[in-house]
């Protein structure tokens, strides 16, 4: 079954070269089957090739398969080739099952749009773009499937291209993405021009055998890495433009901007992470940068009123957990996490876009209301997404995915107390944002009419999610809980398994413990505050230095004032002040002397004869002088 | 022989083109579009006839395809022609970007048709001149051979400012040709001094030993010579103007082929002739380089004519191919070339698609432009796809062009790396700010404009495709060149000899019968002397009505100046 490896990336590019070409000769069920479909046949020759892989697994727990050779310049000789590992294995299941449920939504979801075929043209090419990311053998390749998907995210963040803000937001993301790629290819550059491959197994190997841990090479080839992960899942200092990027249609942010692409930037920390080992600043780095993320998204998702940027903060800051993990050196932690944050993110956005779709095109949490009876089952798949989220104690996959986080953070080494702390704050954080959502969308008077419900098409999909939401935890128990190990030892193939620290090991039901309770805390608060319509958050939010507060979360901590002033601004002004390009300006002054040099030259012919007598008479003198005098 | 095929086709399909004007005005465009896949047809022949044995690193001698006549003996200055890998690329550039330049201006041109395609073909002729000629008596020629028709397409088919663009365009060449004119005479003189054989042939040139004030002054006049084509900030200020004001098949040409003349003549020139010297000024010109990138970038993003935001963005993007020749390793050459491939087909299609604007909107104006997409979506797919290649997207082939200067670059200096890498962040910026202003947003004016007909999408087509074939398979174009760059590093390293480089008579006439035996169709050829006693006689019945006109510009112009 393995050699049918390349058909899972390439399957999804052909419905795009379709859709691309064909699309507008194409009825509306026709763009549909291709672009269902195509990634529908890649869900399943993913899932025949993971049952190959798993029921006789190939020598090495890895299967490379070589296409072609890229090409081959000065010994630099990259390949097209896929690596099939642990790792890649789960983010192909994750991208191609999750691609699959949002495409077939999407083909109900966006029916009556007026570019149905561009859409899907657009979603299978970044299946296929992302697929390529995940399965690429080297790290040119996996760069090729890391712009892939950026550009795909740009199409679609701007697919209505007809508001310029959307536009605006479409190129903001690329922008700012690419300003972190650059960094990253300088990091590709770099491990070449060290260790003269960019093959990833090989460059693990050569990097563990030439570079000491800490040493130049191996923290600077790290630190350009991770600038490359920070841009892509929206990380500080480069997550201003996630935010942003729910101009985009919902399945959109459903599935690029919270269960994949996003988290390309952990996948590839999680892919390299013996560079990250061997660069333990940069490691310590990682861990910081995800827990100050994650506190700051979560204050940040607490004030937004647009649905869809709740959600957006949130996965900025679900992915600060991600990162925590890695940085703590809990690498399967951390995919564990991007699994089940797949699951319930995607369905939390699906839930978002029906409803949003189903009042007007209505973003504003506090205009809706009521929803739980007009639309149940988005309310009751909406509710189990946001328990996950919150992770809710023992019944949901984000519990478990979380507290293994958590206990990790606590446990590791490379944890300490403090990140610990951040983690836990996040926690309560989460859940109160999370049902601070739930209860003004869902709850109270409803203030709008509900124009369109969701069809069967929309509704399956949310409900498989809502279902693996709640399932996926138990692929990983804690040593209390039935010691559940399946995720962490199917990786331990592809990633090193996490080391506790002596003594820590027993404080897992303790620490669980006080997750729940927090966790409960957070829930209870929102309950509070929300439902009960407890009056102290309006009276915290009225006095000044909470409205200033307020300000700060809503602008997302005022990093795009800063940017603005830092960086656009001055590029504007520079790109507008020398739109005639100051440079001409020295040809225009040598056209400007000659001319007067002419007018001065000019002057002397002017006809009268006294002038050119005089003229020869002091000629003569001149010529007479220095033929006596020299 | 059949190089000079190369040169004399395009000459006479453009003579036959001008005399067919005068009967009807399609005739002009079906002959030039018949020449230039005559060309297309000879020079892809050629490459995969030595397609194979480019690849051998036993070949002796560089050129695969030599042609040596007679011309100036006493002088030391003969009609040699000689091309090797890296020729046979430019030449296919050429050949290719020809044809999409006939076509480009298919219903553009409806004035003086076969004038117009006379001096289209005679610029290629003389392009495919500078590329193949290594006497430098006759690429100076050559070079010079190329401008005059360059002046009229832009000064007689040019838009509201043509005049002054076409005049400053010429200035600007003409005073860095004549730079490189002295230092052509001076390595000339320096080495008949030294070795009593005074000859321009470049081959024997090549390895004169001289002073190293000497070497580094006669290196700068070709330098500057180049640097002014290229163009090198800031010695640029000519392109934004002549691009702009061309029409669009001279547009075309200049951005895809005739800045393409600069590049060959550095990685031709400059360094095998000087190595010393260019070794000492390769830091200046990697600035250059780099300044060159970045400005580029940052002033196209201020422009708010379309067609001079896509001029400027050459800038930036030929900053590439000079930092490539100067770190001068063979990934970074074989980068420069890739990228100078590319950012012909991509900017070239850029300028075809601002071409078919300005056709049917009359203005350049990005401010009047907006919502296109709905319009003219099959128009605005492809303007995306090659904003997207101008910005690097991997996939395509200019992405493999930068990264390999850039990964070349690393190993010389870190620095210029990064400062290069992040004129990246520029591309992506006036890339996609070209898709906005133009195609996205709403259709404020209600432009209702045809989209794309099918010769349009055939020529986007073509560039498309061979676009994606060299992004995701470049191999081809590095194993042509392989073995010429390995040749010209060679002569570069300290302590080469001429012996190195010259070709083994034998295999030379093998390879040339070889050639021709196969791709000519007929042995009866007629000479080239026959060829001009057939203009001249041309000449004497024509009306001489564009020679007047022309003639006319000219002096119009030269009396601009007071």
């Amino acid at each position: 079954m393995l050699e049918f490896l390349w058909l899972i990336p390439a399957l999804p590019f052909a419905g795009s070269l379709v859709l691309a070409f064909a699309g507008r000769r194409l009825s509306r069920g026709g763009i549909a089957a291709f672009g269902v479909g195509s990634v529908g046949l890649s869900c399943i020759t993913a899932f025949a090739v993971a049952a190959g892989f798993i029921g006789q697994a190939p020598p090495g727990h890895f299967y490379v398969q070589r296409l072609w050779a890229w090409l081959s310049v000065g010994g630099f000789t990259p390949e097209i080739s896929l690596y099939l590992d642990a790792l890649s294995l789960v983010m192909m299941l994750v991208v191609t099952f999750v691609g699959f449920l949002i495409h077939l939504y999407s083909s109900e979801f966006m029916i009556e749009e007026e570019g149905y075929g561009r859409f899907f043209a657009y979603m299978n090419l970044f299946v296929g773009s992302m697929l390529t990311l995940v399965l690429a053998d080297n790290l040119l390749l996996l760069y090729l499937g890391w712009e892939g998907v950026g550009l795909c995210s740009y199409l679609l963040i701007g697919f209505w291209y007809k508001d310029p803000a959307n536009g605006l937001a479409a190129r903001k993301a690329f922008v700012v993405t690419r300003v972190g790629d650059t960094a990253m290819s300088i990091g590709l550059f770099l491990l070449f021009t060290n260790l003269g491959t960019l093959q990833i197994q090989e460059l693990m190997r050569l990097a563990t055998e030439r570079w000491a841990v800490g040493s130049g090479l191996a923290v600077a080839a790290a630190a350009l890495l991770l600038g490359g992960a920070l841009g892509k899942s929206a990380q500080l200092p480069l997550q201003t433009w996630l935010p942003d990027a729910m101009a985009g249609p919902s399945p959109v942010s459903a599935l690029i901007h919270a269960a994949t692409m996003v988290t390309a930037g952990v996948y590839l920390i999680a892919r390299t992470h013996v560079i990250f080992s061997l660069a333990p600043v940069v490691q310590e780095a990682v861990a910081v940068i995800g827990a100050l993320t994650l506190l700051l998204a979560g204050f940040s998702a607490l004030t937004q009123t647009d649905i869809k940027r709740v959600l957006a903060y949130s996965t900025i800051s679900q992915i600060g957990y991600m990162f925590l993990a890695l940085g703590v050196g809990a690498w399967s932690a951390a995919i564990f996490h991007f699994m089940t944050h797949a699951f319930f993110k995607a369905l939390l956005f699906l839930g978002a876009g029906i409803v949003i779709n189903a009042l007007h095109d209505e973003h504003n949490m506090f205009k809706m209301g009521g929803l739980r009876s007009q639309v149940p089952v988005t309310f009751w798949t909406f509710l189990v997404g946001a328990s996950s989220l919150s992770a809710l104690p023992f019944v949901t996959a984000g519990f478990y995915s979380k507290d293994l986080i958590l206990f990790e953070t606590w446990a590791s080494p490379a944890g300490s107390r403090w990140l610990w702390a951040a983690g836990l704050l996040g926690a309560f954080l989460t859940s109160l944002y999370t049902f601070r959502m739930v209860f003004v969308t869902f709850y109270g008077d409803a203030k709008m009419q509900v124009s369109r419900k969701p069809g069967a098409i929309m509704t399956v999909p949310v409900v498989i999610l809502a279902v693996l939401s709640v399932l996926a935890g138990f692929l990983e128990l804690p040593s209390s809980l039935g010691n559940v190990r399946i995720i962490t030892s199917f990786l331990g193939s592809a990633l090193p398994s996490e080391t506790v620290s002596p003594g820590a090991a027993g404080a897992g039901t303790a620490l669980m413990i006080v997750a729940s309770a927090v966790s409960l805390a957070g829930i209870f608060a929102a309950y509070l505050l929300f439902f009960k319509k407890n009056l102290a958050a309006d009276r915290l939010a009225g006095f000044v230095p909470g409205r200033m507060l307020h300000r700060l979360w809503f602008s997302g901590w005022g990093f795009d004032w800063l940017y603005d002033l830092l960086f656009v601004r001055p590029f504007f002004w520079f790109a507008r002040s020398n739109k005639d390009d100051f440079s001409d300006l020295v040809y225009l002054g040598m056209i400007w002397l000659t001319g007067r040099f002419n007018n001065m030259l000019s002057v002397s012919q002017n006809g009268k004869v006294r002038f050119y007598a005089a003229g020869i008479a002091f000629g003569a003198v001149v010529v007479i002088a220095i033929a006596v005098f020299l | 022989m059949i190089l000079l095929w190369l040169i004399v086709i395009p000459l006479a399909g453009g003579a036959i083109a001008w005399y067919a004007g005068r009967f009807r005005t399609a005739w002009p465009r079906w002959i030039s579009l018949i020449t230039m896949l005559l060309m297309s047809w000879v020079s892809v022949n050629i490459w995969i006839l030595h397609y194979a044995s480019l690849k051998e690193m036993d070949l002796h001698g560089p050129w695969i395809l030599e042609v040596r006549l007679s011309w100036i003996p006493q002088l030391g200055a003969g009609f040699h022609l000689g091309a090797d890998g890296l020729s046979l690329i430019f030449v296919l550039l050429t050949a290719f970007l020809g044809l999409a330049a006939v076509a480009s201006s298919w219903t553009e041109i409806r004035e003086r048709v076969g004038f117009f395609y006379l001096n289209l073909l005679w610029i290629l002729a003389g392009i495919i001149g500078v590329f193949l000629a290594i006497d430098l008596f006759l690429f100076y020629f050559f070079w010079e051979l190329m401008l005059v028709p360059m002046y009229f397409l832009i000064a007689l088919w040019g838009h509201e400012n043509r005049r002054y663009a076409a005049f400053k365009f010429f200035i600007f060449t003409q005073a860095g040709g004549l730079l490189m004119l002295i230092s052509i005479l001076g390595l000339y003189f320096v080495h008949g001094k030294a070795a009593g054989d005074y000859s321009f042939d470049y081959p024997v040139l090549l390895g004169t030993s001289m002073s190293t004030g000497t070497e580094f002054w006669l290196m700068l006049g070709f330098f500057v010579a180049f640097a002014v084509k290229l163009p090198v900030v800031p010695v640029h200020n000519w392109l934004p103007d002549a691009h702009t004001e061309a029409p669009t098949a001279g547009s075309v040409v200049l951005a895809g082929l005739l800045l393409k003349t600069g590049a060959y003549g550095l990685i031709r020139f400059v360094v095998p002739l000087f190595p010393r010297a260019s070794a000492e000024f390769a830091p200046a010109a990697m600035i250059l380089a780099v300044i060159g990138i970045i400005y580029g970038a940052v002033t196209a993003f201020g422009q708010s004519d379309l067609k001079r935001l896509v001029a400027y963005t050459s800038v930036s993007h030929m900053g590439f191919v000079l930092l490539g020749v100067f770190v001068w390793s063979e990934l970074a050459l074989q980068g420069a070339l890739m990228q100078i491939v590319c950012h012909g087909l991509a900017t070239g299609a850029l300028f075809i698609i601002v071409g078919a604007l300005q056709e049917r909107i009359h203005t350049r104006d990005m401010g009047r432009m907006s919502g296109l997409w709905e319009a003219a979506p099959r128009m605005a797919a492809a303007a995306l796809f090659f904003a997207l290649a101008s910005l690097g997207l991997p996939g395509l082939g200019n992405f493999v062009g930068e990264f390999l200067v850039l990964l070349g670059a690393y190993k010389t200096s870190v620095a210029i790396t990064v400062v290069a890498a992040a004129g990246i962040v520029g591309a992506t910026v006036y890339s996609l700010w070209i898709v906005q202003r133009v195609f996205h947003g709403p259709n404020e004016q209600k432009w209702k404009i045809p989209d794309f007909s099918v010769r349009e999408m055939a020529i986007m087509l073509a560039m498309m495709l061979s676009l994606i074939w060299l992004g995701i398979y470049p191999q081809p174009v590095f194993n042509t060149s392989k073995l010429a760059i390995s040749n010209l590093k060679m002569i570069a390293a300290p302590g080469a000899t001429t012996e190195d480089i010259r070709p083994a008579p034998e295999t030379e006439k093998r390879l040339a019968d070889k050639s021709i035996s196969k791709t000519t169709p007929s042995k009866n050829l007629p000479s080239p002397l026959a060829k001009e006693g057939q203009i001249t006689f041309l000449w004497q019945r024509e009306d001489r009505r564009d020679f007047i006109i022309a003639y006319d510009l000219l002096s119009k112009s030269l009396g601009g100046l007071r």
